[in-house]
């Protein structure tokens, strides 16, 4: 804590302190605690079960891990970029997706129809058999030539997560109170002013949490744009372990994957808590 | 015999410190009417009372008991107290009834029909009775005021804190509620209230405490706070 800015505290208010940092080290010395039990005990049954000499040398082989970790990294910049493009589509469209269906005009009745359909058929749908579907039927019509796996696979990432993403801004759009868009009209903004400039930022500001959550199992299911042959992370560990028969380059890649995500997860972390720092009317309730 | 004692309170919020040494004793049954500008710290001591920010330094005594120990269960501390804040009072999602009566439900495990018979008796004492199955926002501002002290008072605390719970009212409105904490008076609970009324601070507190920059500045009987004050900065902030 900044101790150094008090200058002078009381003697009663040191032996606070004092007994609020024993008790943090205390809670955390018994999670540490806890979890070293825990690992003890999972080490033990694994190392006694009957296969566990077979699955090691599968799994966990030195030999294959050296080996597959270059091929691996090559592929992981594949899944990076396609991350990126689908992170910028999904921004745009779930954006776009939710003002529509959040407009009470009754002029956009029908877009608003069509865009409630295609939330709710795309949620519904499980991420691999949308790859099926665009990754061989796009392709399949024969208009745009030959394309990119990897840009398929892009595509359509950005076709499902816009439709999760959508309708978690729409769900902050809609904890806006009503009285804000009214003291926003009632200055001069116009609808889509209002939209822009008073509604979004908070909305937005409200589900970030809920959207990085997105973001980070999004970046996960990047990795299945190897089933259209895409060479991504996963796709070059297939490649080794058809040659080899080790799974060893299965575990790298999950390996990198968690690596991967780990950035985001903090940075989701920090801002959560940054954001209700800021929102506290108090930190203790 | 003194209900509530603070001792030398600060508290800071990043590195500017609000509240730089409060003392002030507060003795059973008073109502203590808590004056002084906009930003003077009155929020941030009500707060501080009910345990709801930490303070940085000082002590909290409350019947004795030193509050502010980290040892003390702040959910037991909070439950011999009611607060009542100026607005984004009353749960929307429930009823009037409701409203009152869920904490003596759920926290004071009062079976459900008790509560209830409690919380009737609470909602005819504010005459709004027939209200009771309404939800907050069709009731007006002065009725979902009064609703909210009663439910600050539905579970009996010896001290209620109620912070500049008129602000928002038109003036009819602003009598009725401050009616109702006259009338609190009678009965046995002790009242802090930060207020602007300096009409009411004036005529139904016991005490007025006059707080400037986070430090008591007076303090005094209202005959002596608005008739003899003796400091400058009381005179000048009552002009
Ligand atoms: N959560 C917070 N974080 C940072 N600063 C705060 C916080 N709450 C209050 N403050 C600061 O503390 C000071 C005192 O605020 P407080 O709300 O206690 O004033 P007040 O006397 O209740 O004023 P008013 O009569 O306007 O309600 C103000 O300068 C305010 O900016
Ligand atoms: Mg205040």
């Amino acid at each position: 804590m900044k101790e150094t800015v008090l200058e002078g505290i009381s003697s009663v208010e040191a032996e606070r302190r004092a007994y609020r940092k024993r008790q943090s080290f205390r809670s955390n010395l018994v999670s540490c605690i806890s979890f070293a039990v825990f690992c003890v005990i999972i080490y033990i049954v694994l190392s006694n079960s009957e296969g566990w000499t077979r699955v090691r040398i599968a799994f966990f082989d030195p030999h294959y891990f050296v080996e597959s970790i270059p091929l691996v990294l090559r592929g992981i910049l594949t899944n990076l970029r396609i991350l990126i493009f689908a992170v910028a589509g999904v921004a745009v469209f779930g954006t776009a997706l939710a003002i529509i269906r959040t407009t009470l005009s009754p002029v956009m009745f029908p877009l608003r129809v069509v865009a409630t359909l295609y939330t709710d058929l795309l949620r519904g749908t499980p991420m691999i058999i949308v790859l099926y579907i665009i990754g061989f039927g796009v392709p399949g019509l024969r208009i745009f030539g030959r394309i990119d796996a990897s840009l398929l696979g892009t595509i359509s990432i950005v076709v499902v997560y816009s439709a999760y993403a959508s309708e978690v801004i729409r769900a902050g759009i809609e904890a806006i109170h009503p009285s804000q868009r009214m003291a926003s009209r009632s200055l001069g903004f116009t609808h889509a002013q209002t939209m822009r400039l008073i509604v979004l930022p908070q909305a937005i500001r409200k589900v970030v949490p809920a959207l990085m959550n997105e973001f980070v199992s999004m970046q996960k299911d990047v990795g299945l744009v190897s089933v259209l042959g895409a060479i991504d992370a996963v796709r070059s560990a297939q490649i080794i372990v058809a040659q080899s028969y080790n799974f060893t380059p299965y575990v790298v890649t999950g390996a990198m994957f968690v690596v991967l995500s780990f950035p985001m997860i903090r940075l989701t972390d920090w801002y959560t808590s940054r954001l209700k720092k800021r929102e506290q009317m108090s930190g203790i309730v | 015999m003194s209900l509530l004692n603070l001792r030398n309170i600060k508290k800071k919020f990043g590195n500017n410190l609000v509240l730089k040494g409060i003392d002030l004793e507060i003795d059973l049954g008073d109502v203590i009417a808590l004056i002084g500008s906009s930003g003077s710290g009155k929020s941030t001591l009500l707060r501080v009372i009910n345990l709801l920010e930490q303070i940085d330094d000082g002590q909290i005594f409350l019947d004795g008991e030193d509050i502010s120990d980290p040892r003390v269960n702040p959910d037991i501390v909070r439950s011999k107290m009611g607060i009542v804040f100026q607005n984004f009072n009353l749960f929307p999602h429930l009823s009037v009834l409701a409203n009152v009566t869920l904490a003596l439900r759920v926290v004071r495990k009062i079976p459900r029909r008790d509560a209830e018979q409690k919380g009737m008796q609470l909602l005819e004492r504010i005459q709004l009775t027939e209200k009771a199955n309404v939800y907050p926002d069709q009731l007006s501002g002065g009725q979902q005021q009064r609703v909210a002290i009663v439910r600050a008072i539905a579970h009996n605390p010896k001290l209620l804190l109620l912070d500049e719970i008129t602000s928002a009212l038109d003036p009819r409105l602003v009598g009725e509620v401050l009616d109702l904490v006259v009338e609190l008076k009678s009965s046995d609970t002790t009242i802090i209230i930060a207020t602007h009324e300096m009409s009411f601070a004036k005529h139904a507190s016991d005490k007025v405490v006059f707080l400037k920059d986070g430090i008591v500045e007076e303090q005094g009987t209202p005959s002596q706070i608005f008739g003899n004050p003796t400091k400058a900065a009381t005179v000048e902030f009552l002009r």
